[in-house]
């Protein structure tokens, strides 16, 4: 097996995306995006709906044919079609035979892969569809169908998970389901793929994410690297204008803006609330209101989806 | 290939509608024993069709595989809706997701074409056998096994409309659609025919040139067999037509066939490579 050839600190790439290109007609939907996938981490790739995260993931499932660029799966060792039986994706909706029952759809699935039919109940119960396995497809909630994708993904114990919008369309206890399962999933250390618009979703379970935007990569890196700033603070106190001079007098302090009667405190530098309380109550300051802050991810997406549309 | 013909006829034999129409297909084929029993006694005329000498070997295979390949058409439905579900189900998108290649898919799918010609013929060669045993005024060996070329013809014949038939699928995407492409594309080889003959001012040119096209090779593969019935033969004498063309199964169109086969094979590939699903 080749992995004893691999030394103990190096990271497996799993998958490796080089200059992605992909045209349809005039519509120019992913642009020379490159990233990487790393055995281990949990992944999101983050856009709103058309930013091309889903013809990216095509173009590596093998389903859309790409322009230009390149991608190699685990180290370009396999074809990709060999490489995806070992590869467990779910995209948009889930594509099952609406005539055959959940065990059927997934040995059909097994025979696909080359894999024995002995993982399918396992994987039925870790997605709670035991009591409806010889149900037909067809008679299936989306959320319930969802789940079956999930199941199939897994059958094979794959190296890496991809999901593609997993949640949309379904009610709240669906989506509750759908993250509780993912979460078991990535608990076991598998790989995570996650394409999602939802910044919630990427923000509980990624460490890595690559932020898409008309095609674009904007962003490529861990979650808490994506914005290096320090967190903030909202501040409120009875005289405003000390507070505020007495502010502006702090090395740690970026920048400042006033809203709503409070003001919002960037820093350059690290702060503890603490220290900062300790140092405007020795100017004669007290605060009614300090709130420390880290930039959500939201914000930073926001951030730095607007930046690229200035320039 | 025992995996890639296990999938495709899951897909096949889970589907109610699919599973009705092959086995009617099949009670369909082994109906053609029950020409045998038409008869009729008006008065003094006595029309029983089994004497007719359509049992004898070897017309019998003529006469067998002209009528089998009638009923082609409930297989060709299946074939048909069979690619066209693929797309409409987005399971084509799912298949190759989970690790099929574009090539083991139309493997798959020409195998499953292959295999229902196959056994279509064995079924038409097994009928036939045991009818012309019980009918057949000659039941020689060498009467028996003369003119077999029919057998393979029918195979031929078979799987060239069926691989028409999954080109069409994958090419038009929905399976009523593709069955109207087929009906579209004999009217237009008729028109051909036509209109060559309405241009050149000769019948004979006209069917020789369109003969290359994929449905007019199929059919001229097995022709009508009833001109070879001694009774049509004398009928016809009395009317003052002599010139019953030939009705042998051609090397040509056989060779045709074949090109026509693998054109629509190779093509459903080249489709499926280049569409974006």
């Amino acid at each position: 097996m080749n992995r004893f050839k691999i030394k103990p600190n190096q990271v497996e790439t799993i998958l490796s995306i080089r200059n992605l290109d992909k045209k349809f007609g005039l519509i120019h939907a992913v642009k020379n995006v490159s990233f990487d996938i790393q055995k281990g981490n949990v992944y999101g790739i983050l856009g709103p709906n058309g930013s091309g995260k889903s013809t990216t993931l095509g173009i590596v499932l093998n389903v859309v044919n790409r322009t230009g660029g390149d991608y190699s799966w685990f180290g370009g060792k396999l074809e990709t079609h060999e490489a995806l039986k070992k590869v467990g994706a779910i995209i948009e909706r889930p594509n099952f035979y609406p005539y055959m029952s959940a065990v059927k759809n997934l040995e059909l699935v097994c025979k696909i892969k080359g894999i024995p039919y002995s993982k399918v109940e396992e994987k039925l119960t870790l997605v709670g569809l035991m009591e409806r396995k010889d149900s037909k497809f067809r008679t299936f909630s989306l959320g319930m169908k969802q789940r079956l994708a999930i199941a199939s993904a897994l059958l094979n114990d794959p190296e890496i998970l991809i999901l593609d919008e997993p949640t949309n369309g379904l009610d709240p206890q669906g989506i509750h389901q759908i993250r509780d399962i993912i979460r078991k999933i990535a608990a076991m250390g598998t790989t995570i793929l996650l394409a999602s618009h939802l910044l919630d979703e990427v923000e509980k379970v990624c460490s890595h994410v690559v932020v898409l935007r008309k095609g674009e990569m904007l962003y490529s890196g861990s979650v808490d690297g994506m914005s290096a700033n320090e967190g903030f603070f909202e501040l409120e106190a009875s005289d405003m204008q000390n507070l505020k001079t007495a502010i502006e007098s702090h090395q740690a302090v970026d920048k400042i803006k006033e809203e709503n009667g409070r003001l919002t405190v960037y820093l350059k530098s690290h702060l503890e609330p603490e220290e900062l309380n300790r140092y405007l109550f020795s100017k004669n300051i007290a605060l009614s209101h300090l709130v420390f802050r880290k930039t959500s991810l939201e914000e930073q997406f926001l951030e730095l989806t607007s930046k690229q549309n200035k320039s | 290939m025992k995996r890639l013909l296990s999938i495709e006829l899951q897909k096949i034999w889970m589907n109610r509608a699919s599973r009705v129409l092959t086995v009617s297909y099949f009670v369909l084929l082994s109906s053609i024993a029950l020409i045998a029993s038409i008869k009729f006694d008006i008065g003094n005329f006595k029309f029983h069709l089994a004497d007719m000498g359509i049992f004898n070997f070897p017309y019998i295979w003529h006469f067998n595989t002209y009528i089998a390949s009638g009923f082609k058409l409930f297989l060709a439905v299946i074939i048909v809706s069979m690619m066209a579900n693929e797309y409409s189900y987005g399971t084509l998108k799912q298949n190759l997701i989970d690790g099929m290649s574009k090539k083991e898919f139309i493997t798959s799918k020409f195998l499953t074409v292959v295999l229902f010609a196959g056994i279509s013929t064995l079924f038409v060669f097994v009928v036939s056998f045991i009818l012309g045993l019980c009918f057949s005024s000659y039941t020689e060996a060498d009467t028996i096994f003369m003119h077999m070329e029919y057998i393979p013809a029918y195979f031929l014949k078979l799987a060239g409309f069926f691989a028409m038939c999954l080109f069409a699928g994958i090419l038009v995407k929905r399976s009523a659609f593709s069955l109207g492409f087929i009906i579209l594309w004999y009217i237009v080889e008729k028109l051909a025919f036509l209109g060559i003959w309405y241009v050149t001012d000769k019948r004979e040119t006209a069917s020789q040139l369109i003969s290359v096209l994929p449905l007019e090779a199929m059919s001229n593969l097995i022709k009508e067999p009833f001109t070879k019935l001694s009774i049509v033969r004398k009928a016809g004498s009395t009317l003052g037509v002599d010139d019953f063309g030939s009705s042998d199964v051609s090397l040509v169109t056989m060779l045709v066939v074949c090109f026509w086969i693998a054109f629509f094979v190779y093509f459903s590939y080249k489709i499926l490579q280049k569409r974006d699903l």
